[in-house]
């Protein structure tokens, strides 16, 4: 086997000095009727180049040929080939959690960059270095919130990520916490009247998502002072962190927590990805996760060491603020290395061509007759569109096209059936952009000529 | 002349800034292509409420910058391929590069968690035979490739044991747990909403079945095992401790991050084990990535499936696969999306590349050097559980500590030896543990030089006590000021 270091003669050298006679003793503390008998039903040994062939037929069986408008928490953004040269340095990629500081400075350091990043970009004051994704990052911030507050009544937003929100039920169903979810205005925001008839004294926290799944920026200034003013934290969520090179993070937020995927990290089917969490100062020592800290060495040189371990599971075991124990760290470097690339002013423009791609988009979509963005809210680089005739149908004849139209909303949300989330990256070319224009024209005169023309409801709204 | 270099200062290559001190302004590392659609006024389509101008303090900095300052910071490290890497209980195994290469392929590194699943067959094909060679591998009847690591398997794994239990009536109360187990098994449970209660170990380091049956009371959903144990011995008695939990009404948890010592050899389904997690980067090769992304799946009996999360991979009659996600009894989501991906990606270029075959002589190697590097070593340390280990073997620094010296101390002077250390002072039931699993991934000659710099610490401790408690000696920093670093926590820059 190509992997393993051993001769023959070096295997047989090394069983004489154990004292052991075969290999098989070695396995005598295993009794012989729990031993495998015969071998394993497992494909190989396969040569490099049978698993690379393997591996190309299975991508063979993808989606790589089509013009992707899915986001929805995954976002397809161009990757700098400087990230993964720099990731694939086997310093990185093959150590482990920095135990040992004198030989992880590296780790350390970009972990301490990454925080550092996170903290700059969401406006608060301390973040730790990064969390499985962005589902369970909120999910961490919720039963960081119930910690700190002693209560066990959460608000959420119905426009916070379906998953995410079924994430958190999975964590918090045994823990005697009640999550209250607040409906969607027609602006496609939280409903701010019932969002603040569902906060109460026993409110921990309010979880809202900006922008949110629909895309739609949420008021935070707002959401903030009803929050406070019952004594609950207010933990603001992000699926899509690269609007915040163009838009304020929300300052009046306690925890913001969310998914740094964007941040070169490919979407990958779903994983692996960076979840991320930034709080203020005086929340640190309730955070779930790693945290890197600097400090200095005996020659008082700069250096960095993971820190307040004491709110961890390997010191606190069952009273610890997590079952975590490790960071995302790989991605998260991904991300930090990705950010560093981009700049304060690659970032800013970045976000400036998604915002103007999506609106762009959304007005082509718009002049199509029978087809409407319903929600009037700001959005950044993701909207709704409401089709003309069956979703599906539309979908189906945007694949032809080689398009994948976006999300059928019908699926989380039924009350939206006919309903399309629509992500517009810079990955999207104005040509695709017009060809889907195209595609919705040809299925509205369709489903207008079969005398099914499709309603408008007249509370939509579309906006300039 | 000779004056001047003597107050030069070292080269920038081992006092690498922080990248927000080597900006400056108007710099940056990407250039966008030309914008194809018209360019719209962010600041009057956002309104003053929504729009920002820039983020302060942000990095500006050319892309040679960032490759050096990136490329000088992982020269600091140590990795696996720079060396051996005996991290106890971590598996510090080599990554194959190709499975690197073939999780960065178009279409399995492109494809969106949301795309049609006509389009998704190669990738949902991928997970499903990862989940099918793992089965096979533990025994289990099914595998769920939704947690993200091994803490979240072990989470997952509990949930499941409640919500069978529940289903039968009651989810009783408590997780019973050996005192050896790693931190994060008593944390899962509290998450799962059960009491945590530790049983003692017994003097050969095992669960003690009288304690056990002491312990197992009606209230008792269920015990976490780790097999073999964190002393690297296999718990002989496995298929009497699952009897007995069985008979209790209870169920069995098995910790599997120590499964790269029975690959091939032996499966925990034939122990009686209910549930179990693995650690794909720890047994199967995805690589640790200096703390992630890791990944844990879960490997159930038939009875625990219906309680697997979701989304669930399944092959359909006419051969193609599907995603799952109208389970009832599903404990629900644990994760967005399809799990950690990329890892099973990984895990499976591994298991082709082995084979059966191949997977049992790692697993052999692995046991192999774990107890060539324990017999070499017990004449000079204390080996507080003197028998054959299996993966790893684990010391006590008892003989050492009555110089003064203390398993960390060993650890930072193993460091100038140009080893990465093993596990300090875990697991806890040994005092001043030193915990070293040398994994398949060294060979002989490399194992030997271990001994040697091992043998020659003891050494140094009998002669110069003094001089192995300030090491290490070799490295960019000397050993770093935890105490202040929590006392006064700097957790970012600030210009």
């Amino acid at each position: 086997m190509r992997y393993l270091p051993n001769s023959p003669a070096e295997r047989a050298a090394m069983l004489e000095a154990t004292g052991h006679r075969s290999i098989e003793e070695l396995f005598n503390q295993i009794p012989d009727n729990l031993k495998l008998r015969g071998p394993l039903n497992l494909p190989g040994p396969l040569s490099e180049p049978e698993i690379l062939e393997f591996f190309r037929q299975a991508a063979s069986q993808s989606s790589r040929d089509y013009v992707s408008l899915l986001g929805a928490g995954a976002y397809t953004h161009y990757r700098p080939v400087a990230v993964d040269a720099l990731i694939s340095r086997g310093e990185f990629f093959t150590a482990y959690t920095p135990y040992q500081a004198e030989l992880a400075q590296g780790t350390l350091q970009a972990m301490f960059e990454f925080q550092t990043l996170i903290t700059q970009l969401t406006g608060m004051e301390v973040s730790n270095a990064s969390l499985y994704d962005g589902s369970t990052a909120t999910t961490e911030a919720v039963l960081m919130a119930l910690r700190i507050t002693g209560r066990e009544k959460v608000v959420v937003a119905r426009t916070l990520h379906p998953e995410y929100r079924e994430v958190l039920a999975t964590y918090v169903r045994h823990q005697n916490v009640e999550v209250a979810e607040i409906p969607c205005a027609p602006s496609g925001q939280a409903d701010l009247s019932k969002l603040e008839a569902a906060l109460t004294r026993e409110t921990a926290a309010v979880v809202i998502q900006s922008p949110n799944f629909f895309g739609a920026l949420e008021p935070i200034r707002q959401v903030a002072e009803l929050a406070h003013q019952q004594g609950a934290l207010l933990i603001v969520s992000i699926a899509e962190p690269l609007s915040l090179g163009i838009i304020q993070p929300p300052r009046d937020a306690d925890i913001v927590c969310g998914e740094a995927q964007s941040f070169g990290v490919p979407v990958a089917f779903g994983g692996p990805y960076v979840g991320f969490l930034a709080c203020r100062e005086k929340l640190v020592r309730q955070m779930p996760g790693r945290l890197v800290g600097q400090t200095s060495d005996s020659a008082a040189r700069r250096g960095f060491v993971l820190t307040l371990a004491t709110r961890e599971q390997h010191i606190r075991r069952e009273k610890a603020t997590s079952n975590i124990c490790t960071n995302q760290s790989l991605c998260a470097l991904a991300a930090t290395i990705y950010l560093c690339l981009l700049g304060k002013k690659g970032l800013k423009a970045l976000a400036e061509q998604n915002l103007a791609k999506a609106h762009y988009a959304a007005e082509q979509l718009r002049a199509v007759p029978g087809v409407a963005t319903p929600f009037s809210a700001p959005f950044f680089n993701e909207f709704v569109v409401k089709v003309p005739g069956e979703a599906e149908g539309l979908l189906a004849a945007l694949r032809d096209e080689k398009i994948i139209g976006g999300l059928n909303l019908a699926r989380f949300y039924p009350e939206l059936k006919n309903h399309l989330l629509v992500c517009v990256t810079e990955t999207v070319s104005r040509a695709a952009i017009d060809r889907m224009r195209e595609v919705y024209r040809r299925i509205q005169t369709q489903s207008n000529s079969s005398g099914s023309a499709a309603e408008i409801p007249s509370a939509s709204v579309a906006r300039n | 002349m000779e004056n001047r270099i003597r107050h030069a200062r070292t080269h920038i290559t081992r006092n690498e800034d922080l990248i927000f001190e080597r900006t400056s302004p108007g710099k940056s590392g990407v250039e966008l292509p030309p914008l194809d659609v018209p360019s719209v006024p962010a600041d009057q389509l956002l309104g003053s409420d929504f729009h920002r101008d820039e983020v302060e303090g942000f990095p500006e900095v050319s892309e040679l910058e960032v490759i050096r300052h990136f490329t000088r910071l992982s020269t600091w490290n140590y990795g696996v391929d720079t060396g051996l890497y005996p991290l106890g209980s971590c598996t510090m195994k080599y990554n194959p590069r190709v499975n690197e290469v073939v999780a960065r392929l178009d279409g399995l590194a492109t494809d969106h968690p949301y795309a049609p699943e006509a389009l998704a067959q190669g990738c949902l094909r991928v997970l499903h035979e990862t989940a099918r060679c793992l089965a096979e591998i533990t025994g289990m009847d099914a595998v769920s490739l939704q947690p993200a690591a091994g803490a979240q398997g072990e989470l997952t794994g509990i949930l499941m044991i409640r919500a069978c239990l529940a289903e039968r009536g009651n989810p009783r109360k408590y997780i019973l747990i050996p005192d050896s187990a790693h931190g994060t098994n008593p944390a899962s449970a509290t998450i799962s909403g059960y009491e945590v209660r530790n049983i003692k170990s017994n003097a050969q380091g095992c669960v003690d079945l009288a304690e056990l049956d002491r312990a197992l009371t009606e209230d008792v959903a269920g015990l976490m095992l780790t097999n073999p144990n964190t002393l690297g011995i296999f718990e002989a008695k496995i298929a009497e401790i699952c009897e007995l939990v069985h008979s209790r009404g209870g169920l069995v948890y098995m910790d599997g991050a120590n499964m790269n010592a029975l690959v091939g050899v032996a499966r925990p389904a034939d122990f009686g084990v209910d549930v179990m997690h693995l650690n794909l980067h720890k047994t199967f090769t995805t690589p640790h990535g200096g703390g992630g992304p890791g990944s844990g799946p879960v490997a159930v009996k038939r009875f625990l499936e219906p309680y697997l999360p979701l989304p669930v991979v399944e092959k359909t009659a006419d051969g193609t696969y599907r995603l799952d996600s109208s389970r009832p009894k599903s404990i629900g989501r644990v994760r967005a999306f399809c799990g950690n991906f990329g890892m099973a990606v990984r895990a499976l270029a591994y298991i082709l590349a082995n084979g059966y075959e191949g997977l049992r002589q790692t697993t052999e190697d692995a046991v192999l050097n774990a107890n060539y590097v324990m017999t070499r070593l017990k004449d000079l340390y204390d080996l507080p559980y003197d028998q054959p280990c299996m993966h790893e073997c684990v010391f006590s620094d008892r003989r050492q500590a009555a110089r003064g010296v203390r398993t960390m101390d060993i650890a930072k002077r193993l460091i100038d030896y140009g080893f990465h250390p093993y596990t300090t002072a875990f697991p806890l039931i040994v005092s001043g543990a030193l915990m070293i699993e040398p994994t398949e991934s060294a060979g002989k000659t490399e194992l030997d030089e271990f001994i040697e710099a091992m043998r020659a610490i003891a050494e140094e401790i009998e002669e110069d006590p003094q001089f192995v408690l300030k090491a290490p000696y070799s490295t960019r920093v000397s050993r770093l000021d935890e105490a202040t670093a929590a006392r006064k926590p700097i957790l970012r820059w600030k210009p």
